[in-house]
């Protein structure tokens, strides 16, 4: 079974979210979608101060096959991103959640987290149904 | 969707299964880059039996595929194999095929699975002139697996206690086994020494499980098209359907070697006999990013201001580690050397122009036709 842990927020893309502070999150792709793209070659992320809105594409990842776009989960501000995924892909798929998290997103509007999903819900979204 | 022979194998295997034309085919077992790998540094196993097979016997067998095919078969021994396009009337590429000449009044023609109706149907219509031919699609009764890498000549004689190693590169050898009529060939689509097996549609699980089970423990693994597609790029050899189709002519691609002036009449012949004397306005090329981005099938290259084509194939390499491409290009720009830049997602990245092959395997023998 897919690693999803308790502590984070997640959105129907795949994408998962942690708080750090009252308005600063960090952003990466979950252990499922790792499994699912299987060899990560290539991030893009974006730049510095871009401004953010909740559900757009705000980065690309490229398996061998493929681009997918990665959605943000939140409106915001981007105040950090993650160099070293640019310069070894696959740590996104080594470490999802730790040294291959994407963005920190210094965010907008605090009630946009109502909208995302917690563990459970996100569970229940990568088990197909029986 | 049409399922190969093999289809339960697969699975057992844990294949991510992908639609492939109207095939349900193998994508991957493992990662792609790690089955990759294994095909360049030990041996890899391919089904490949959505391939187009079909079988042309009679008198006039050797006349009629000088006719349709660009390359020369009249120079062909017997048991050997040639790598051909078929085109149209005006140079176009119908189908890119290998033909095995058993005897002069014996072939089988290998194509794309993309083509197979579309191929038998015009190889029809071309042997109307042409009495006493048979054309028999052999595709659903005929199976065809792919044995690719530097220990592949070890494996297959270990599995059928055999010496293969009289195979030269472009040849054929056809066997009864255990009661099993199998023809194998050392041909394949990786840039690697290797081996292209057939017998029919009931045995193939049979050897291909012999295969696997005498063999994975020494590191021989399942290969999917994934991996196909990358060690076909790196070796340069072109996928229909992206780097060729028919507005596309022979001489315009990197298999312009493939068309043989000096023979006689053959369908396109005229057509790309004037654009030869003319000069290609466009023209396949190798690239590799100087940037950071990945280029893929369709997307536009440029050169300052000036659009100067479009990517055909595109992939990272996992054996140069390099992110590389074949792309359609004004002829001018197709020297090595020259830069361009590739446009991903509405930014452009630099990238330069190189000879293919991308990758040249130190195990590779012989050449070819």
């Amino acid at each position: 079974m897919t690693n999803i842990p308790n502590e984070l927020f997640y959105t129907k893309t795949h994408e998962w979210v942690k708080k750090i502070s009252q308005n600063v999150v960090i952003m990466g792709i979950t252990a499922h979608a790792q499994e699912q793209l299987r060899d990560i070659v290539f991030v893009e992320l974006p730049s510095l101060g871009k401004e953010l809105k909740a559900g757009e594409a705000c980065a690309v990842v490229e398996s061998v096959k493929a681009a997918y776009d990665i959605f943000s989960p939140l409106s915001g501000k981007v105040i950090k991103i993650n160099e070293k995924i640019q310069e070894k892909p696959q740590r996104v798929n080594e470490d999802p959640y730790g040294e291959g998290w994407f963005l920190y997103i210094e965010i907008s509007d605090p009630n946009e987290f109502n909208a995302l999903l917690s563990q459970a819900q996100y569970q229940a979204i990568c088990e197909p149904a029986p | 969707m049409k399922k190969t022979p093999l289809y339960d194998i697969h699975l057992k295997f844990h294949a991510k299964m992908v639609s492939f034309h109207d095939y349900v085919m193998p994508l991957q077992y493992d990662t792609i880059i790690n089955e990759h790998h294994r095909t360049r540094n030990n041996a890899g196993l391919f089904d490949i039996s959505h391939m187009g097979r079909f079988e042309v016997a009679g008198d006039n067998a050797l006349p009629f595929i000088q006719n349709i095919i660009t390359n020369d078969a009249d120079k062909l021994e017997d048991m050997q194999v040639l790598y051909t396009p078929v085109c149209n009337e005006h140079g176009g590429i119908l189908d890119d095929i290998l033909v095995y000449k058993w005897h002069k009044d014996r072939f089988m023609l290998v194509g794309n699975c993309v083509n197979r109706e579309k191929n038998f149907l015009w190889f029809q219509k071309q042997a109307v002139p042409y009495p006493h031919l048979e054309i028999r699609d052999l595709t659903d009764t005929v199976s065809l697996i792919a044995l690719q890498g530097p220990r592949s000549l070890p494996i297959l004689e270990n599995t059928f206690n055999r010496e293969f190693s009289f195979l030269n590169r472009f040849c054929f050898t056809d066997f009864i086994w255990d009661g099993v009529q199998i023809i194998i060939s050392r041909t394949g689509y990786t840039g690697e020494d290797g081996f292209e097996i057939f017998s029919n549609a009931q045995n193939i699980a049979k050897i291909w499980n012999l295969l696997m089970d005498k063999n994975s423990q020494d590191g021989l693994v399942p290969v999917g098209l994934g991996a196909r597609d990358t060690l076909r790029l790196e070796a340069g050899l072109l996928l229909y359907g992206n780097d060729m189709d028919e507005t596309i002519t022979p001489l315009e691609t990197t298999i312009d070697w493939t068309v043989k002036f000096d023979k006689d009449d053959f369908i396109g012949k005229a057509s790309l006999l004037r654009q030869k004397e003319k000069g290609t306005e466009r023209k396949l090329a190798g690239i590799e990013m100087i940037d950071r981005g990945i280029p893929r099938n369709g997307y536009p290259v440029v050169k300052g201001n000036e659009i100067m084509g479009k990517v055909t194939s595109g992939s990272f390499s996992p054996s140069t580690n390099k992110n590389i491409g074949l792309c359609m290009i004004k002829s001018s720009s197709a020297k090595a050397g020259e830069e361009l830049q590739i446009q991903i997602r509405n930014t452009h990245y630099l990238a330069r122009v190189v000879d293919t092959p991308f990758y040249k395997s130190k195990n590779m023998i012989g050449c070819h036709i």
